[in-house]
């Protein structure tokens, strides 16, 4: 069954599933996603977030199975970003516009610039809290995590959590909680930090060691995508503390395009001298692997690899699509190092160096230009590349 | 002492410089280094404004 559902006394999943959706501003979602939103049955009937706007009609028939919209007294958003605020404005106008929208402060800024509207906005900041009958919310601002306006509400007296985009998973199944899914979840959750949160690790650092001295317990984390972990919240707890902290593991991701086949032989070649040092090796095209999928496996790696021949004087695009996506995300603590081939004018290594620079990595080596085709001695030369990343990612991990 | 606000919500206060980045409390907005950025969201100098008092 999935929602409607309650999953703790009086407090239901009411949030939608968008099995379509491909493509999340950017990030491949094979499995679609969903919106999720939580709806509190107490002496003030409170809603959690809301949808994607055209999801605005199926989350009300979800909360009409449970009380009339009109019914509901509070709404809070935890994150104003439109795939949980879009429906906002049709909420509210079913359920009353002078309902009080709970939002922190930034929040409060961003709602009124995406809908041009003056609800009755209730400004909260860390430490405030709201009692609604039986049980109280507390709020935590969650500032860059992933968005100025983040923020966590706390149930208290249940110890659930609310924590908008953070610990969530770019899943649409018939699961509702971590125990129904398996392990799979986990690869999920690590995409999504890769693509979403890892930019921000300090700060998720930060947070944790706020809710460590807090002493909070969770008996559930109920993120605003994916699947809600009951069964074991300190997994993903864990888990961010382990990504967040960006330590390197023995994998060389090899990023490349190829236009005459000549970079995929360095590529290759360079991959080979990566596993003779006995680390492994995850070798990407750039058009067949999407740049979100690449940017998983460069989060936990130690050392990276980038390959682009120089075409009009200059990088591949999709190199290009790839680097200024991983730069953004600010992954750290790796080594790395580029080659490639070129016909003429050979641009494209010293081009990818800056790059690199630019990701303030650690550079091993000036890096590799071959003209057209590398032949038996290039390829050696490749090799070495390869050896001499997987030593030095060896000796950082 | 003037106060500057990222787009972020961030503010910098000249009282308390930016410790973790090695801004001494007491520097003004404008003897911030250039490559300073938002110690939140990253955001370069130039998209602060001045907050009026
Ligand atoms: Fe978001
Ligand atoms: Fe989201």
């Amino acid at each position: 069954m999935y929602n409607p559902l309650e999953i703790a006394a009086n407090i239901f999943s009411v949030g939608c599933r968008d099995w379509d959706i491909r493509d999340f501003h950017g990030y491949s979602t094979y499995e679609g996603t969903t919106y999720n939103a939580y709806l509190i049955k107490d002496e003030k009937n409170v809603l959690i977030d809301t949808v994607k706007d055209e999801f605005a009609d199926e989350l009300l028939e979800n909360i009409g199975k449970i009380m009339d919209p009109s019914e509901i007294d509070i709404v809070i958003s935890n994150h104003t970003e439109m795939d949980h605020s879009g429906s906002i404005p049709k909420i509210l106008h079913r359920i009353g516009e002078d309902t009080p929208l709970y939002c922190s402060k930034m929040g409060h800024k961003n709602l009124k610039s995406h809908f041009n509207r003056d609800y009755n906005y209730k400004v909260v900041q860390s430490g405030d809290e709201l009692s609604i009958g039986k049980r109280t919310f507390s709020f935590l601002e969650t500032k860059m995590l992933h968005w100025p306006d983040s923020m966590f509400s706390y149930l208290k007296e249940d110890a659930i959590l609310f924590s908008s985009d953070a610990f969530g998973q770019h899943i649409a199944s018939d699961a509702v909680y971590d125990d129904e899914i398996g392990d799979e979840v986990m690869s999920h959750a690590k995409k999504y930090y890769a693509n979403i949160l890892l930019a921000y690790s300090g700060r998720v650092q930060k947070l944790l060691q706020t809710v460590t001295d807090a002493g909070l317990k969770f008996n559930m984390i109920c993120p605003d995508h994916g699947i809600i972990w009951r069964d074991d919240p300190s997994a993903i707890i864990s888990a961010y503390d382990k990504w967040s902290r960006q330590e390197p593991s023995k994998k060389v991701v090899v990023i490349f395009d190829t236009m005459w086949k000549s970079t995929a032989k360095m590529a290759k070649a360079v991959a080979k001298g990566v596993e003779d040092e006995n680390v492994s090796v995850r070798l990407m095209n750039t058009r067949k692997w999407h740049r979100s999928d690449i940017m998983t496996e460069v989060m936990d790696a130690g050392g990276i690899a980038v390959g682009s021949p120089t075409l009009n004087n200059g990088i591949f695009p999709v190199v290009a699509d790839v680097l200024t996506y991983i730069k953004g995300l600010r992954p750290e603590n790796k080594v790395a190092a580029a080659f490639g081939s070129y016909g003429w004018s050979g641009e494209a290594v010293k081009i990818l160096n800056r790059e690199l620079e630019q990701m303030k990595l650690d550079i091993i080596d000036e890096g590799l230009n071959v003209q057209y085709v590398p032949d038996k001695n290039n390829l050696e030369k490749c090799i070495d590349l390869g050896r001499k990343l997987g030593k030095k990612v060896t000796e950082i991990c | 002492m003037n106060q500057y606000e990222c787009p972020c919500g961030y503010v910098y206060d000249p009282r308390t410089g930016d410790y973790e980045n090695g801004i001494e409390a007491g520097t003004v907005f404008e003897d911030l280094p250039d490559e300073w950025v938002c110690p939140l969201c990253e955001a370069e100098k130039e998209f602060f404004e001045l907050i009026d008092e």
